[in-house]
């Protein structure tokens, strides 16, 4: 049992991520593998081209000048006196105009793609808290990776309980603010097989950098089968196997089970022993307690730890929550 | 201390009577009540490098965490307020003010022939502002343990993890804020009226020096955008104040709508900060080409062209945050828009150097690596204009390249290009050539190492404000550390011989470059009353009138 808890945990801890995507892509940019990538590429690297044009001209003119027309004697006046020039101004004022409104165009028309799925998509709940996310599928499972089926449109519906973070898939080429209060949308739809790297890029604090997570991107009629497998952990293992492993996904962002202090408390040994809250109260860690620890994180705020933790509400069911409190016993049994 | 060499006689201005501004009179006190904008100038100057080097400590400190994936010298927290601090000191206290308050502040008056501002108690007034704000702001940060980031962004910032009581944390940091907004507004509205009261009579709107329509432009933003900035402080302690839900979800507001607020003005500054810049590097590449600034008109209006459009592109932060896509496609539009002025601008100071006799002192080696760093800054700024392609770009190490690119590697070397083109004429010495190339080699070459890479990081997908990154990224980054320290080299190398040009430096002449402004026609350092005798105003870009002196090594008039 405790071997199987080691492994659940080390499998689970985010030391396996994958890499921004598979190996390949160009110089400037890693693999695509969205249909929206194709388009953004091609924008991207148009005005990469005229970029570059435009730089290399400046600075072989600037070059130029400053060797062809440098100063040979202190004081030497200049060899010519032109002051200004108005079809010179014009053209160089016309060109870069109508390159620039090439490029909001181009810009523009992969903008809107991106704003509107096509119809049937499937639709994934997500939920950015304080250092996770969380991926609600269809049929009600929470996960925290984010799994699709290849080559159809997913539509994410993102939120956030506390602060803001951004959902970012560099391999999609999307990006999408989750913002408390409001529902944000984006779609997507993949083309490749594999493991991508999904990551927070709006800062929420201590362990944004570490709020990253995997997108599997299943071949066909693979994901139906893991969403099923994926539902009903209960199925083939025992209470505490289940709450081990929820307690590695969704808690050891902040807590432990190895006894050191994190930003919230170990979990270690905490079962039915007593915890001095910050205002000096002590109280037995029972299974009320936990509960209430779980779904009302502020209630009561364990003396040197800060406020950090939002509310599991709708996130844990109950049995679930019962899991955990399965699995702190064992902790704690462990630790006697 | 203006003694002549009188084996030399010449024929350049002759040092002021009864001392000039820096000795006419004596004691701490003749400085601290002041109104001498050239002494104004000069605390500005000291007091904001003082804040460059305190930022830039932060900066080695945050590429120095940055050599390793992991924890390499602190703890995430730590890290967070390094970024931070580095962020509100380079902004708030180095950037905005930089050009303005400080190089502006010095030549303004000089430039119309002019004793002094319109109004010169304000002026020492809102270098008090500054002081108070900067020290409010700083020691804010410090003691609140404010850890996010130089935007503030709600509800983070406002949250009680982040200190966010009605006195502790954000509050005070952004009442320091409202202040520095304060000194900047009102050094802008001395500008203006200086520009349009004290031209003397034959100086038209066309005879302006390019820095001073770069001025005024700029002094237009800051009296037009920055009291948004106190008007979003205000709501903010309102809602902490009395829970009126105006930004925080939790009271019905919206976070969002702070982001609107916070980028009308802070999208504006990014002009408050470019502009000067520009306008020091159409003084400097025209003076040092010995040539006629070409399209002067052209130059001109780009500046208020930039100054009006800047204002219809804030909305260009928020492309990923929500706002309806109709907003989205205007605010790219016009931020397309501001990109034309600006090449404009890059294309005239070309062609001013084309057929000119160029010179390559420090000033212009740092116009001319203006003109490279500013071509990356502002090309990479056509991709975030793409609104499909931000959407990849946004908020990741791109956006820190090309901020970089534009506010560090362009304002702040425009800057210092200014400070070696003036630094004879505010100090009467000269500093080392010599050391002034090997500096700025270091400082160019580090500054290119230092951001290049955050361009690929940027696109291959790395977040900014990242404490642990993918391994993936390490080599980039440690190049970007390296850079990093090759440029504070180089700045540190700057900071020694200007300091000890101060002491061993040769002694200008009036016109050491040959500068047809009016500054050049008083003696350096100037009295305090500037001119001795009343300028003669022309076209601030016709050189026929000068002559070089080999005696003096500098420029006289030919009458």
């Amino acid at each position: 049992m405790n071997q199987l808890i080691a492994s659940l945990l080390l499998a689970q801890t985010r030391t396996d991520l994958p890499p921004v995507a598979p190996e390949g892509g160009t110089f400037w940019l890693p693999p695509g593998a969205s249909t929206a990538a194709g388009h953004t590429d091609a924008v991207f690297y148009f005005i990469y081209w005229v970029s570059v044009f435009f730089f290399l001209l400046i600075v072989a003119l600037m070059v130029y000048f400053a060797w062809r027309y440098r100063a040979r004697t202190p004081g030497q006046a200049a060899s010519g006196q032109v002051t200004h020039h108005t079809v010179l101004e014009l053209t160089w004022s016309a060109i870069p105009l109508v390159l620039v409104v090439a490029m909001f165009y181009l810009g523009f028309r992969g903008y809107m793609d991106m704003q509107n799925p096509p119809r049937g998509a499937l639709d994934v709940r997500v939920l950015a808290k304080k250092w996770d996310w969380f991926f609600t599928y269809p049929n009600g499972h929470i996960d925290n990776e984010l799994h699709v089926p290849v080559d159809a449109p997913v539509r994410l519906t993102l939120e956030s309980n506390d602060v803001i973070h951004s959902l970012f898939i560099p391999a999609f080429r999307i990006k999408r603010d989750a913002v408390p209060g409001r529902y944000n949308k984006i779609w997507f739809q993949a083309r490749q097989p594999g493991d991508y790297l999904l990551m927070c890029s709006e800062f929420c604090g201590t362990r944004h950098s570490d709020m990253q997570t995997r997108v599997v991107v299943h071949p066909p009629g693979e994901y139906e089968k893991w969403l099923t497998e994926a539902s009903d952990p209960f199925r083939t293992r025992t209470l505490a196997e289940v709450g081990a492993m929820l307690v590695a996904r969704r808690c050891l962002q902040c807590h432990t089970v190895d006894g050191r202090a994190n930003i919230g408390p170990s979990l270690k040994g905490i079962y039915e022993h007593e915890v001095e809250l910050v205002d000096g109260t002590k109280v037995i860690a029972d299974d009320d307690y936990i509960r209430e620890s779980v779904l009302y994180p502020q209630a009561k705020i364990v003396r040197g730890f800060g406020r950090e933790m939002s509310s599991f509400k709708g996130i844990l069911k109950d049995k679930e929550i019962t899991a955990i409190i399965e699995y702190l016993k064992e902790l704690s049994n462990d630790s006697r | 201390m203006s003694a002549m060499n009188p084996a030399n006689p010449t024929s350049d201005v002759p040092p002021a009577t009864g001392g000039n501004y820096l000795t006419q009179t004596r004691g701490i006190l003749s400085w601290v009540f002041t109104r001498d904008h050239k002494r104004i100038a000069v605390m500005y100057l000291v007091s904001i490098l003082a804040a460059f080097l305190l930022g830039g400590i932060f900066a080695i400190l945050v590429r120095t965490e940055l050599l390793t994936p992991n924890k390499t010298i602190v703890e995430p927290d730590r890290y967070n307020q390094f970024f931070t601090l580095h962020g509100a000191i380079m902004i708030f206290l180095v950037i905005i003010p930089g050009i303005p308050a400080a190089l502006g502040n010095f030549v303004l008056p000089i430039m119309l022939g002019a004793k002094d501002l319109a109004f010169p108690r304000i002026n020492l007034f809102s270098y008090y502002l500054w002081l108070l704000g900067a020290l409010l702001a700083v020691l804010a940060i410090v003691l609140g343990s404010v850890d996010t980031g130089w935007t503030f962004y709600v509800p983070y910032a406002t949250d009680v993890s982040a200190g966010g009581t009605l006195m502790g944390g954000v509050i005070p940091v952004l009442l320091g804020v409202f202040l520095l907004g304060f000194s900047s507004i009102f050094t802008g509205l001395n500008f203006i009226v200086t520009i349009h009261k004290l031209r003397p009579p034959s100086m038209g709107w066309f005879q302006l020096p390019l820095f001073l329509w770069a001025l005024y432009a700029t002094a237009i933003i800051q009296i037009l955008a920055t009291p948004v900035l106190g008007i979003t402080v205000l709501l903010l302690i309102v809602e902490r104040a009395a829970n009126f839900g105006i930004f925080h979800p939790s009271l019905g507001g919206d976070p969002v709508l702070y982001q609107h607020f916070f980028w009308f003005y802070s999208h504006p500054a990014v002009y408050i900060m470019i502009l000067p810049a520009m306008g020091v590097i159409s003084e400097v590449i025209s003076v040092f080409s010995r040539k006629h600034i070409f399209g002067y008109h052209f130059i001109a209006f780009s500046s208020v062209a930039i100054a009006v459009f800047g204002f219809f592109v804030w909305g260009h932060h928020m492309f990923v945050s929500g706002q309806s896509a109709l907003l989205a496609m205007i605010f790219s539009l016009f931020t397309y828009a501001v990109a034309i002025p600006s090449a404009v601008k890059v294309f005239n100071w070309l062609a001013t150097m084309y057929r000119g006799a160029i010179v390559l002192k420090a000033p212009m080696l740092y116009a001319l690596s203006f003109l490279f760093i500013f071509g990356i800054g502002g090309l990479t700024g056509l991709f975030l204009g793409a609104l499909a392609v931000d959407v990849h770009l946004h908020g990741t190490y791109f956006i820190v390249a090309h901020f970089h690119y534009v506010m560090m590697g362009s304002t702040l070397f425009a800057m210092i290009a200014g400070i070696h083109y003036w630094w004879p004429k505010m100090t009467g010495r000269l500093y080392s050539e010599l050391w002034g190339r090997v500096a700025w080699v270091l400082a160019f070459v580090g500054m290119n190492l230092t951001f290049f890479p955050q361009f690929l990081l940027g696109t291959h997908g790395m977040p900014r404000r990242y404490y642990n990154y993918p391994p993936q990224f390490q080599f980039l980054n440690v190049l970007s550390s390296i850079g990093s320290y090759l440029m504070a080299a180089g700045f540190v190398i700057t900071a020694i011989y200007l300091l000890h040009s101060l002491f061993a430096g040769r002694r200008a002449p009036s016109n050491p470059w040959g500068g047809a402004t009016l500054e050049w026609q008083c003696s350096s350092p100037p009295p305090t009353h500037n001119f001795d005798q009343p300028p003669v105003v022309g076209d601030p870009y016709d050189f026929g009138a000068l002559k070089y002196d080999a005696a003096i090594e500098g420029y006289v008039s030919k009458t």
